[in-house]
């Protein structure tokens, strides 16, 4: 069994050993410590020249990154938590994704940037966050999560080495502790789609034909998935998953596909649901005309996340929540 | 390095391009703003003097001085203001966001930095050149150039920080927004700073030569302090100065410092050139196409 976090890991490595173009940055990355998180761990000691510890200057070290991109190397950046990202906004908004298109396609900007977002683990307001959808529709960025679904390891080497444009790469701190799917599992049955980031559709295996689409990125997906299982269980009511790893620009075409299928959707995300991701799912599928859809959003309240873990659960979409929705919608 | 004759005419090409160029706008003939050089000549002429194919220059807002002493081309700048398809950016940055060969410029003050150490890292890491990094005092104000001092410096990259200090941010004088002194705040990094006079061209050039020098050799970052002043608005007509002020640092224009030392034949020789240089490449970049919206490709990759 191999978590979300030591996929990631390996895949920096693969990264590493692959091409001597890429370079790691971040806080505290180096051994033996290997990140607040420990997706670098060992990485130092098999590459020193290229895992570099940074000061603790989000701004100035992604755009140490950006810089290294425009000249030729494949940076990979960790943000050693989400919320900091704010920090850095500056870069990747005026920077990072807008130099290839400023310079007519003179320049690349290959830049990964991966950052743990989201709450579920007490750490406060500004530690818990999933502040993503504040770069979503960010023309030049592509923001990417990994789910347990498609293998994370693929995933981030897919960003890092053959992905030219800059990356938003999104993990839930749950996933770190999660295992990433595999087939043999048994209870669910998962088939994908192609190309760089792949959406994933999540079935129970021998399940009839779905009644109603849920969709849902990184962990969440997961809680989605649970979700499915207590509806199938519990309640007789047969849904199915539908999981993209690109959020931004949007990959719609599974969704719309499972959607007229089932004419219910609902979406789920951990951050606030006003102007969010679920709120482009929904307006996509209308604006595709899918007549008499139903359709439901699970978000978090709209409020800033709390360490106390009651408050906390009572702010962050549960699966609870999402089987009521289901039970409304279908 | 150039003879007292080249120095004037590469510095009267930047005076006269931005004279036009601020002349011009009353025509209707650009898009957006701009942000001339005037009165700063002498410090891209002498910096600049020193880069080689291989280096690497981060401009800013304030970037016309700065790409023609590159080498870019008057007409293709003339042109991007224009929104000409034939502009150095096919009309998509305008006035400040420029980028040909290895020169670089952007409108964020100070972001424009943390690049700057990136490009030399990987300079440094090729053993292949250095970069040269422009900013007006104004940029000081921004926290993320110190996170930028401090990692030049902390991995010893081969960078050369150019300030140019010409009093003022935007509209704000320098009392009111600087405490300390400029030198002091890139010695704290441990990173060697020279103040200079920007008007004097031999001085500018002399000393950012030296430091230079210095940074190939080493792989240190190093810091020249330019004392200059704009003699134009910040941008187009936004100037509350006090016109006598103005007049005083207009005494010591640095391209009167070099005219008065031409004898007058060349002199007027080099005026008529330029002169012809500019009207032909605004002339030029006004009778070419403006930039259709189908050139307009997409920011990313088109992927899956």
């Amino acid at each position: 069994m191999t978590t979300v976090l030591e996929a990631i890991n390996h895949g920096l490595r693969q990264c590493l050993a692959t091409s001597e173009d890429v370079y790691l940055l971040g806080e505290d990355v180096l051994d033996p410590y290997g990140g607040a998180f420990k997706a670098s761990r060992g990485l130092s000691s098999a590459f020193p020249q290229r895992v570099i510890t940074t000061p603790i200057s989000e701004p100035g070290f992604i755009g140490v990154a950006v810089g290294m991109a425009l000249r030729g190397l494949r940076p990979v950046v960790e943000i050693m938590f989400g919320d900091f990202i704010t920090l850095g906004a500056d870069q990747l908004i005026n920077h990072a994704s807008k130099m290839r298109w400023m310079s007519a396609d003179e320049v690349r900007v290959p830049l990964v940037l991966r950052t743990p977002m989201g709450g579920r683990r007490g750490y406060g307001p500004t530690h818990s966050q999933s502040l993503e959808k504040h770069f979503l529709g960010t023309p030049g960025l592509r923001v990417v999560a990994p789910n347990p679904w498609f293998s994370p390891e693929q995933l981030l080497i897919n960003a890092v080495l053959y992905d030219d444009d800059p990356v938003l790469f999104i993990e839930h701190k749950i996933l770190y502790s999660t295992p990433v799917w595999a087939a043999e599992a048994g209870e669910y049955k998962c088939s994908l789609t192609g190309g760089l980031y792949p959406a994933a559709r999540i079935r129970i295996a021998g399940a009839p034909q779905p009644a109603l689409t849920i969709t849902a990125y990184g962990y969440a997906s997961c809680l989605a998935a649970e979700a499915m299982r207590h509806l199938a269980y519990e309640h007789e009511l047969f849904a199915e998953v539908i999981a993209p790893t690109r959020l931004s620009p949007a990959a719609t075409e599974l969704l719309m596909n499972s959607a007229s299928a089932t004419g219910a959707v609902i979406t789920v995300e951990e951050a606030p649901g006003e102007f969010g991701w679920g709120s482009e799912m929904i307006t996509a599928l209308q604006l595709a005309g899918l007549r008499g859809l139903r359709q439901q959003r699970v978000a978090a309240q709209a409020m800033p996340v709390p360490s106390s873990g009651p408050l906390e659960a009572a702010v962050l979409p549960q699966v609870d929540d999402i089987v009521a929705a289901a039970l409304e919608t279908v | 390095m150039g003879t007292l004759a080249e120095d004037y005419f590469r510095m009267l090409r930047i005076r006269r391009f931005e004279e036009t160029v601020l002349d011009s706008f009353s025509r209707g003939i650009f898009f957006g703003t701009t942000h001339t050089y005037l009165g700063q000549e002498a410090i891209a002429v002498g910096v600049l003097d020193h880069c080689q194919e291989s280096d690497v220059v981060m401009s800013n807002h304030r970037c016309h001085g700065h790409f023609l002493a590159y080498g870019g081309s008057m007409r293709a700048l003339a042109a991007e203001m224009m929104g000409k398809s034939t502009g150095v950016c096919q009309g998509r940055g305008g006035s400040q966001h420029l980028k040909w060969k290895n020169f670089y410029s952007s409108g964020i003050l100070g972001g424009t930095l943390p690049l700057a150490v990136g490009m030399a890292f990987v300079q440094r890491e090729r053993g292949q050149g250095m970069v040269f990094a422009f900013l007006g005092d104004g940029a000081l104000g921004q926290g993320v150039v110190y996170e930028s001092l401090n990692m030049a410096s902390l991995w010893n990259l081969p960078l050369l920080f150019i300030v140019e200090n010409n009093l003022y941010a935007q509209s704000t004088p320098i009392r009111l927004n600087l405490a300390g002194e400029i030198p002091a705040r890139f010695e704290a990094f441990g990173i060697p700073a020279r103040t200079v006079s920007g008007s004097d061209l031999d001085q500018v050039r002399t000393t950012a030569g030296e430091l230079q020098a210095g940074i190939r050799e080493t792989s240190h970052p190093a810091a020249l302090i330019c004392s200059t002043y704009r003699f134009g608005p910040h941008s187009k007509g936004d100037d509350l100065r006090d016109r006598d002020e103005i007049a005083a640092f207009r005494q010591r224009d640095p391209l009167k410092l070099i005219e008065a030392q031409l004898d007058s034949g060349p002199r007027v020789q080099i005026e008529t050139d330029v002169e012809q240089e500019v009207a032909a490449a605004f002339k030029q970049a006004e009778a070419d196409p403006l930039a259709q919206p189908d050139e307009l490709t997409p920011p990313l990759e088109m992927r899956p």
